[in-house]
């Protein structure tokens, strides 16, 4: 019953998905846009909520243990509580009953989200690019023709987009500049390979997506009881 | 000696703000939100220098915002039209005429068959109850079942049969400039020398040999241009951060 139960409701629910792609009755359709478009995803705001429910718990022993960096974790319960409230009594325009404007200033969510989230992931990806070119100085060395060619086609790609690249490669002939190199590498062999790769990510994935499908991958179960 | 170096630093750092505040005190922006962006981005910046307690500040703030957000958009955009509106216009229905089969209409503004999806998604709460746990398998395996089964279909359309005719070469792949055809054949020949590359389920001798070296020839090529790529959207990222301290907040760059 505790394996077979969801097993049997993974199995049923696994047929019923693979039929939506070749039932195009109406009442099929319609069928498969409400088990989408509302079923599964009243079902997933419990995933959420299961989520949320972790994090504070995390923080909160956190701070009654005074781990590492606990102070830390009032900023996230603060910051959490915060959004949360002036995102479900604000609205997600400024159009609920809280007040989200004072004078010419507002702060409801969206307004929170452009201008503390945007600069917050925006510069935490920017980050990436100081610490991609340190590591790149570091491992990149011309070893054998194949880091040989990993590093020209980097150099050439990067090359390729910065106008430097123009005023070295300005003079050749047309076909030969930066840029043009720099969009057949992209076009030519980088497709190839990514191509191919994909092509192998995605039968794998439909394997094992096959073996969850048939019962045979049970890893989602979990273990015990 | 390297705190001295490090008290030094700061305060050319300290120095160098101020003249940038003194010599643009008039073009410098008021608007608040902009001051806050402002802290965030020298606050994630701050990490290059070393961890810091500002950067992890910074940090642990993306974490609430962005959970918080995520509650509030699910609040407005799920929970209220999905769940309250069709539950409070149901009761009312049902208050004034009496029980009837429209109020199981999943299609129907007012129903009631919005407590299913309900109660199963609260199973996923069974997990604190040792002795019921293994009923969170249960919407585990209505979620995975049922996207399992849609994926399977969408990989072949979405991907594998696009990927395979793009690399089809036909003689309509020489029609017009005869180099594109050129490109074409060597795109086809990378993917199946790529696919040799990954292929171990025989040895790689003979044939084989050439063709997956081949291969690695394009492997290592892609990786170098996807990582030449990658580096510059994110130094282009990096553009657009320091472009909004100097633009932005200091008005220095219009």
């Amino acid at each position: 019953m505790r394996v077979k139960l969801p097993l049997g409701l993974m199995i049923f629910f696994g047929i019923l998905g693979f039929t939506d792609s070749f039932v195009p009755h109406p009442w099929a359709q319609n069928f498969h846009g409400v088990l989408r478009n509302k079923v599964l995803i009243v079902i997933s705001v419990f995933a959420l909520a299961l989520g949320i429910g972790n994090l504070i718990s995390h923080h909160v022993t956190r701070i009654k243990r005074k781990g590492p960096n606990w102070i830390h974790s009032y900023t996230t319960l603060i910051s959490l509580g915060i959004a949360t409230l002036i995102g479900i009594m604000g609205g997600v325009t400024g159009n609920g009953w809280l007040p989200t404007r004072v004078g010419g200033f507002k702060y409801d969510i969206q307004t929170i989200y452009f201008k503390v989230l945007v600069p917050l992931q925006s510069t935490m990806f920017a980050l990436l690019a100081f610490f991609m070119a340190s590591a790149a100085y570091r491992s990149f060395r011309a070893r054998n023709l194949l880091a040989g060619l990993l590093l020209g086609s980097a150099f050439v790609v990067m090359l390729g987009q910065v106008p430097i690249g123009e005023l070295l490669t300005g003079f050749l002939p047309p076909g030969f500049h930066a840029a043009d190199i720099s969009t057949w590498i992209m076009q030519v062999p980088n497709t190839a390979s990514k191509r191919a790769i994909e092509l192998g990510l995605t039968l794998g994935v439909l394997g094992t997506m096959l073996k969850i499908l048939t019962g045979i991958e049970r890893s989602w179960l979990g273990g015990g009881r | 000696m390297r705190g001295n170096v490090r008290y030094l630093a700061w305060a050319g750092v300290v120095v160098a703000l101020g003249i940038l505040f003194y010599s643009t005190r008039s073009t410098i922006s008021h608007d608040p939100w902009t001051w806050v962006g402002v802290f965030l981005t020298v606050a994630v910046f701050s990490f290059l220098y070393r961890e810091n307690r500002i950067y992890r500040f910074a940090e642990h703030l993306v974490v609430g915002v962005a959970n918080g957000y995520s509650i509030s958009f699910t609040v407005h955009r799920v929970i209220v039209p999905y769940v309250i509106k069709p539950l409070s216009a149901g009761f009312k229905a049902l208050a004034a005429d009496g029980p009837s089969l429209k109020l199981l209409d999943p299609n129907s503004s007012a129903n009631f068959i919005i407590l299913v999806p309900l109660a199963i998604g609260l199973l996923y709460f069974a997990r604190f109850i040792p002795k019921y746990a293994w009923l969170v398998r249960i919407p585990m395996a209505i979620f995975m079942g049922y996207y399992t089964g849609q994926t399977v279909p969408a990989a072949f359309t979405g991907v594998v049969f696009p990927q395979l005719k793009a690399t089809l070469v036909t003689q309509a792949s020489f029609g017009g400039d005869p180099w594109l055809g050129v490109w074409k054949v060597l795109v086809l020949v990378g993917v199946l020398t790529t696919l040799t590359y990954f292929f171990f389920s025989r040895e790689h001798k003979g044939v084989l040999k050439w063709s997956a070296k081949t291969g690695i020839i394009y492997v290592m090529v892609g990786f170098g241009a996807s990582f030449g790529f990658t580096v510059m959207a994110r130094i282009s990222l990096a553009i657009g951060r320091f472009y909004f301290l100097f633009r932005d907040w200091l008005g220095i760059l219009h």
